[in-house]
């Protein structure tokens, strides 16, 4: 279960709060106008951001005194998910030993992942020789190597065409299913929201409200909700 | 946020306090020795003269680098990258084998001299304030260009892609782009500069053409070497070393982080304009090469007669420099890239101060205060090289700070989260991060590094006993010894020396970084 | 690193010589030392007879060496001072270092010259050079060269023994007229440069018509390079001189060896090194008597002002100095 235990994020004059939890394997996408703190909170929950009071756990297990990559997450922002100056195979290596001393058995996996991502014989490029799609993929299939229990997304698709997006996610829920992860994806897109399925935690007015299902919400949104998607 | 790189967070204090002590430490050793500071009028006009010397130097150095790195940074011609090797010369040379470079050229029986006089001219003197900022431009605008031309390329593919789709021209290019890059870069170029312009000093002299041209380190000679006024030198370098931290403060006041951000390393060269600005790049580029090449060339003329008539101690005294300058790189580059990247995440004044404070102390008041201190506890000549390999590494590590400092910011900015994200901390993110990423800057920096402690003299003049001497105290051996002959062609061998280890490192970090 | 530190320790530091054999250690200017200096065959003539070792420190040049010395104080590992000049006696007298050598030998200066701490081992007229080839004719005296339109160049009193020695010669020549003829000489001066080296690598290279130096340096030019076009110009008010001297520490823990060195300073062997290795005349004239050129440029009258004068005139001469040249 992750818990945000009376979360509180101080930027400058910026205050987000929250206060929810949500169970292993949650999908929730979360949405809010701009500037409203979603990426922050995300940062909050990958350890880059300390929050002001209140805390973030996981399984009872409070990720304060975690680094980031000792936690069990796995993000992806909205770009430089890869190096540039390593191979992709070298950049998926990362996701399973920092030190890149791959036994012949990791180096089968990374082909699997690749190839589980359709990018199969692409290993050895450099991430400037890739697509952005082909670059999202690739960072997906290193979630998928990571297979940690939480996965993080921050709009890392917001640069790609409708088709491809929903491609994606389609990628991402079928990596969440064989990891079990819990996902917390931000968007501004409903569709992608109803894509990821599962719940909805909107952002508005310095609080994070707790997920509901995204269907039942979206059906009949809130004032707040439903100024954003714009309807009247 | 505490809870990352905490080996490194502690690492980097730790050296900055050691460097400081090594710094201050001499200078507090001298003071006490010479009971208090005492200063007197003659100083302070020494005082203002080197500070005004500096700053035009500074001034100079970095404003004509500015077009002469963006030609570089946006023309391709033959020779291109012979060029861009050779900015590193000037910088290496021994200041008195540069001033007779440059004499050979512009002095009074100089080449332009001699043509102005052919065709009837009246014939300039290099003698005064001009000269000394001549000297200094031609010693330090290759550094100055090298650092500019790092920022230039710097500049991530996106961005210009993106202006390119804007349709930016020149003028717009530049106030987008090359205006906030050079915002950030020139404050730390020009701050270097002033602070190595400050403490020179037989440049100064033997261009200033008469006492008028007093600097700080001339009157520290002063003190220490006929009056045995220690009071007086530790007063003279405490005021050298406060008006280097005014001059450090000024340029964090300055600076100012261009945001640009990542790009992907697809190379992408700033478009080339034409008309008259393809005139202007190729003129700045003839002209800078005329003003390096020629002094060089001299230096090269001079010493080659020499060479074959050298005597034995030369070889075993080159040997004993590259060593030392290999022993003081390896220990500088990593000691610099340690505070760099600690440095990378916020300014911290401790770790600033520690690696601008060295450039800006008196290398006699260094080399003195050490004396004192070392002499109770071992004969000082038995010390004779470990102390050089650290004054060189405490006098080398301002440049390749200041080298590494935008890239480590950079990188920081860019994947410090990504990294952190997946693990990568201590051997594994120094193996495939920050060395792949930072390979290009540190094989300059090293090279620099490597050469200044080849050339610099040192403390070793007041340490080294019997068969100790470096290759540039042989020089200044044969020089005091009328084997001007001899003397040129062993300067010649330590400069070509300096610049096969400065070459052999940018080389190989430009090699990596490919 | 701290092994590659370790290493590059053993590797260079000459260990102490083995405990029988008993160490002279002599601080003395760097060009003394060197392998073209008179050094090396010094040490191999007076190791041939003391049983001893005889360990050379170089210390920078003769001011750097004073410095030296007082930093040491006491604890100077060093038994002999080799290098000093009479600028700077007074001020090493004063450092109360130095013991009484209780010797009076015959040496061939010129002037007097008996002190109780220090024996001369060579000496020198201080002079200006040119080339005979560009410049006709030489001046006669201070004044006639501030009369002409021959451009000098000089050493900074400040950093430089020579500078120093030029500016006690004008002072010993004019006495109270000396800012008068510094200024006078101002517009013939190029440059002033750190050092002698920096001053004669710029003669040579055509900077200047005359450089301050010595009268023994075109026996140089003529001797170690078959090159007679350098030479002297002789001065009608006299030429300042410098006395090179040794002394020896009173803290010297070899106090019988240190004396046997200064008996053998004055002796042939030492003695008939020095003209051609630190190109100054000795201070005793050896058998075989000076080599070609040594008795070229020799002036009618010799100017030197004692230790506690030289000392107590260089403040008022430099600052007379500084502000003729400010211009």
């Amino acid at each position: 279960m992750l818990q945000l235990d009376h979360l509180t994020l101080v930027e400058g004059s910026f205050r987000l709060q929250a206060h929810w939890s949500c169970d292993r394997g949650s999908r929730i996408a979360i949405m809010g106008p701009s500037g409203a703190g979603k990426s922050t909170l995300l940062s909050a929950i990958a350890g880059f951001f300390a929050p002001s009071e209140g805390r973030i756990l996981w399984e009872g297990q409070d990720l304060g005194p975690i680094a980031p990559g000792d936690r069990p997450i796995t993000i992806l922002f909205q770009d430089q998910n890869l190096f540039p100056h390593l191979t992709v195979a070298q950049n998926l290596g990362l996701g399973l030993r920092p030190d890149l001393r791959l036994s012949p058995a990791e180096l089968v996996r990374i082909d699997e992942a690749l190839s589980r991502v359709g990018l199969a014989s692409l290993g050895g490029r450099r991430p400037a020789q890739l697509s952005g799609g082909q670059a999202s993929r690739a960072a997906l299939a290193r979630a998928l190597l990571r297979a940690r229990p939480i996965l993080l997304l921050d709009e890392p698709f917001a640069a790609l065409g409708p088709a491809l997006r929903q491609e994606m996610l389609g990628l991402v829920r079928e990596v969440a299913d064989e990891t079990g992860a819990t996902v917390l994806m931000v968007t501004h897109d409903p569709a992608d929201a109803r894509a990821l399925g599962g719940h909805l935690a909107f952002v508005a007015d310095g609080t994070v409200a707790p997920p509901q299902p995204t269907e039942a919400l979206l059906r009949d949104p809130p004032p707040a909700l439903r100024a954003y998607l714009g309807e009247e | 946020m505490a809870s990352r790189a905490r080996p490194l967070g502690l690492a980097a204090p730790a050296l900055a306090v050691l460097l400081l002590a090594l710094v201050l430490a001499p200078l507090a050793m001298v003071g006490w020795r010479g009971a208090g500071l005492s200063l007197g009028p003659a100083d302070w006009a020494a005082v203002r003269f080197s500070v005004t010397q500096a700053i035009l130097s500074a001034l100079f150095s970095t404003l004509l680098a500015i077009p002469v790195a963006r030609a570089l940074a946006r023309r391709h011609f033959p020779g291109r990258g012979v060029l861009i090797t050779l900015m590193g010369a000037p910088f290496l040379l021994p200041a008195v084998v540069a001033v007779l470079g440059l004499l050979a050229i512009f002095g009074r029986s100089g080449l332009l001299n001699s043509a102005l006089d052919a065709i009837g001219l009246p014939t300039l003197s290099i003698y005064g304030l001009h000269g000394v900022v001549l000297a200094h431009v031609f010693l330090n605008l290759p550094l100055a260009v090298r650092m500019i031309l790092q920022g230039w390329q710097a500049i991530p593919a996106e961005r210009i892609r993106l202006a390119r789709s804007l349709g930016f021209g020149p003028a717009e290019t530049f106030r987008h782009l090359e205006r906030p890059m050079l915002r950030e870069v020139l404050p730390g170029v020009a701050l270097v500069i002033l602070v190595i312009c400050l403490t020179s000093f037989a440049v100064v002299i033997t261009l200033g053409g008469g006492p008028k041209a007093t600097t700080i380190e001339l009157a520290i000679y002063q003190a220490v070497r006929f009056e045995f006024d220690l009071g007086r030198a530790a007063g003279l370098a405490a005021v050298q070393v406060g008006v280097c931290a005014l001059a450090a403060l000024a340029t964090w006041v300055v600076t100012r982080p261009t945001g640009f951000g990542a790009g992907l390393d697809r190379r992408l060269e700033l478009d080339a304009p034409r008309g008259w600005r393809r005139w202007g790049d190729g003129m700045a580029l003839t002209a800078v090469t005329l003003f390096l090449t020629l002094p060089l060339l001299a230096v090269a003329a001079r010493g080659l007669p020499g060479l074959f008539d050298l005597p034995a101690s030369v070889l075993p005294a080159a040997g004993r420099s590259i060593l030392v300058a290999l022993v003081s790189t390896a220990l500088t580059t990593a000691i610099a890239l340690t505070l760099a990247l600690a440095s990378a995440v916020r300014t911290r004044p401790l770790i600033e101060a520690a690696a601008s404070l060295p450039l800006a102390t008196s290398g006699l008041v260094l080399g003195t205060g050490l004396f004192l201190i070392v002499q109770p506890v071992a004969p000082p000549m038995t010390l004779a090289l470990p102390v050089t390999i650290l004054v060189n590494c405490a006098l080398t590590l301002p440049y390749l700070y200041r080298i590494l400092l935008p890239e480590t910011r950079a990188l920081h900015a860019d994947f410090g989260r990504l990294a952190d994200s997946l693990s990568l901390t201590g051997w594994p993110r120094l193996r495939w991060l920050i060395l792949p990423r930072l390979a290009r800057p540190l094989g300059f920096g090293a090279g620099v590094a490597a050469a200044l402690s080849m050339g610099d003299l040192g403390v070793i003049a007041l340490f080294a006993g019997e068969n100790q001497a470096t290759l540039p105290l042989v020089v200044a051996q044969l020089t005091g010894a009328y084997r001007m002959e001899a003397a040129a062609a062993a300067a010649l061998i330590l400069v070509t020396l300096s610049f096969a280890l400065f070459w052999a490192c940018d080389a190989g970090g430009r090699r990596a970084a490919a | 690193m701290q092994k590659q530190l370790l290493a590059a320790g053993l590797l260079f530091n000459a260990l102490p010589a083995l405990a029988e054999t008993p160490v002279l250690t002599v601080l003395t200017y760097d060009s003394f030392t060197s392998e073209w200096g008179p050094g090396p065959a010094i040490e191999k003539a007076f190791e041939a007879s003391c049983a001893c070792d005889l360990q050379f420190i170089p210390s920078g040049d003769g001011a750097a060496l004073l410095a030296r010395v007082q930093l040491e104080g006491a604890a100077s590992d060093a038994d002999i001072v080799l290098g000093l000049d009479t600028s700077l006696t007074s001020a090493a007298a004063a450092t109360q270092l130095f013991a009484p050598h209780g010797k009076n030998p015959t040496v061939n200066l010129p002037v007097e010259f008996t002190d109780p701490l220090f024996l001369p081992f060579d000496w020198g007229w201080f002079a200006f050079v040119f080339d005979k080839t560009k410049t006709a004719e030489a001046p006669k005296s201070f004044e006639s060269l501030a009369a002409s339109d021959l451009k000098i160049v000089i050493q900074d009193p400040r950093s430089s023994t020579p500078g120093l020695g030029l500016l006690l010669w004008v002072k010993a020549a004019y006495g109270d007229r000396a800012p008068e003829i510094w200024t006078a000489l101002a517009d013939n001066i190029v440059t002033v440069t750190p050092g002698w080296s920096e001053a004669y690598g710029l003669f040579l290279e055509g900077e200047a018509d005359m450089v301050l130096s010595y009268t023994t340096s075109p026996a140089y030019h003529l001797i170690a390079e078959s090159d007679d076009t350098k030479s002297a110009a002789i001065f009608d008010e006299g030429h300042y001189m410098q006395i090179e001297v040794a002394g020896k520490l009173a803290a010297t823990d070899q106090p019988e060896l240190a004396d046997k060195f200064l008996d053998f300073m004055l002796t042939e062997a030492f003695q008939s090194v020095i003209p051609q290795t630190n190109w100054m005349y000795p201070a005793v004239t050896p058998a075989v008597g000076l080599p070609e050129g040594f008795d070229t440029f020799k002036p009618a009258k010799s100017l030197l002002l004692g230790p506690e004068d030289a000392l107590a005139t260089r403040h008022a001469a430099l600052g007379e100095w500084q502000a003729a040249l400010a211009r």
